[in-house]
């Protein structure tokens, strides 16, 4: 079989290529400049109805949702130091009985705690940082056990069994006018030494594996 | 000695044409009471009105098969031109040995079918808000006609069209019918499962009962394990940080338009494909030697 010759490179000029009626110095012919026009003025068009409907449906992935309002859970006399009591706060709006979740507090505890927030008040999220499932004390045994997938959480809230990935999450917690108020949460590293912007449960936040998990614009 | 043969009892033979039937036994033309009015319809094939023989008879009885009656199909199909593609489609030539296993496609299709239908009505009763979606899902299990029912058949038909085309896969795969030229096929296929699955996760949330969120939350910490692209799925999918009365709106438009409809039009490509490259025969199966050729070629 012969092997075709290497095609030469065509002519930038329409009349060279042979096109009929084609003016001196054309290189784009009219039916080529007219496609071009068609498909510029689709896509803007296009463009102009698709980006807004983009940008609508991603938009909640760019402003932060979170509250950072602090919310009134009790009188401080309410609490103790060595034991958790549940309150439930809303985190968002209007998601009826799915926009609340329990916090577990207590005092902080120097003789227990080994944690670096200074904060007066220790309040556990109850999200299991495995997937997602609500964590539960379990008072007999002074742990938090989650009942989707077996994770279980020690009275500080570190992972010691189970598949979760990182210390329970905590809510910011003060105290005014001897009320006691719970604000936004945030994640913590396994020494319980650093904070950070609030990740999903299923993210690791220690050494490199921050960089993996980004914080993102909603937090 | 040959006997004759004996004449046939009176039920078996022939019956005589009933008058005005379309084509006469007795093959004498136009007896004339039904007969296609279009001009040029009754002798325009072409050949001129038949002169005898009986192979001119039997290609006129063949094409009067095909003929779409006057009337609105007929009205359609001059003006569409549907018929001609329909029977490329629906008598186009298969390989010998295909098998029940062959209807898996067709199977998962029509639970599409079904599911889409079901799921139309069903947004006639139901509210995607946080704290009617319960309500609303109860309303229509106890109070609406045949409520129950058609919510059943929703129900039970996501599952059986996951069954359905993943049995439909495996067929495709242990059958070898993902081979060249096939492939774009399979790719297609493998989307489309991929959607059947967000369609079985996205209507699990609608009910809004505990199992419905708690599986929901599951999920889209599952996705937000995957690592740097990770959260911002899940952002995404919940609309936000947390769940909120948007992820259920969200979820619930993916559910019924956003991917139905890419469904629908994959579904559209995957036939087309199948249709134009045609399905392979059983593996087992060997190709028949042409006898002339091999003749031939001695």
């Amino acid at each position: 079989m012969a092997i075709k010759p290497k095609q030469t490179k065509k002519s930038p000029y329409a009349a060279d290529r042979g096109i009929p009626a084609a003016h001196e110095g054309e290189t784009v012919t009219r039916r080529r400049f007219m496609e071009l026009n068609a498909l510029t003025v689709g896509g803007i068009a296009s463009a102009a109805f698709g980006l807004p409907a983009l940008g609508f449906a991603v938009g909640p992935m760019l402003s932060d949702t979170t509250e950072d309002d602090f919310k009134r859970v009790g009188l401080e006399a309410d609490f103790t130091a060595d034991e958790y009591v549940p309150k439930v706060i809303t985190i968002v709006d209007d998601a009826s009985t799915a926009s609340k979740t329990t916090v577990y507090l207590r005092r902080f505890n120097p003789q227990i705690d080994t944690d670096k927030f200074r904060q007066p008040y220790v309040a556990i999220s109850n999200r299991c940082m495995h997937v997602g499932c609500p964590i539960r004390y379990v008072q007999a045994s002074q742990r938090f056990i989650c009942p989707c997938h077996g994770g279980i959480y020690d009275f500080q809230g570190l992972v010691i069994g189970g598949p979760p990935v990182r210390p329970l999450d905590r809510f910011r917690a003060r105290v005014k006018d001897g009320l006691v108020e719970v604000g936004s949460r945030f994640s913590v590293t396994d020494a319980l030494d650093e904070k950070y912007q609030p990740r999903d449960p299923s993210n690791r936040v220690d050494g490199l594996w921050k960089y993996l998990y980004p914080p993102r614009p909603t937090t | 000695m040959k006997l004759p043969t004996p004449p046939l009892p009176k039920a078996l033979r022939p019956k005589p044409a009933r008058p005005g039937s379309r084509a006469p036994r007795n093959g004498s033309q136009a007896n004339g009471s039904v007969q296609d009015l279009r001009p040029g319809a009754a002798n325009g094939s072409g050949g001129g009105p038949s002169k005898g023989g009986g192979s001119t008879i039997d290609r006129e009885q063949r094409k009067e098969k095909f003929e779409i009656p006057i009337g609105i199909a007929g009205w359609l199909d001059e003006r569409s031109g549907a018929s001609p593609f329909a029977r490329g489609f629906l008598y186009r030539k298969t390989p010998k040995g295909t098998n029940w296993a062959y209807t898996l496609g067709s199977a998962t299709m029509f639970a599409f079918l079904s599911q889409a239908v079901t799921g139309v009505f069903l947004a006639m009763y139901y509210n995607p808000a946080p704290a009617d979606a319960y309500e609303s899902i109860a309303r229509i299990s106890n109070e609406v006609f045949l409520g129950e029912f058609v919510r059943g058949m929703h129900r039970w038909g996501s599952t059986v069209m996951v069954v359905l085309i993943f049995l439909h896969m495996a067929r495709t795969f242990f059958y070898g019918a993902y081979k060249y030229p096939r492939e774009l096929n399979w790719l297609i296929g493998v989307v489309l499962i991929v959607l059947t699955l967000a369609m079985a996760l996205t209507g699990y949330l609608l009910p809004f009962d505990q199992r419905g969120f708690w599986a929901t939350v599951v999920a889209v910490n599952i996705n937000a394990s995957a690592p740097i692209m990770g959260p911002y799925l899940a952002d995404f999918l919940r609309g936000g940080s947390e769940f909120s009365a948007t992820t259920l709106s969200r979820f619930y438009s993916i559910h019924m338009l956003l991917v139905p409809g890419l469904i629908a039009v994959l579904i559209g490509a995957h036939l087309y494909l199948v249709a134009k490259l045609g399905i392979t025969a059983p593996p087992w199966l060997k190709a028949e030697k042409d006898k002339a050729l091999t003749r031939d070629e001695i």
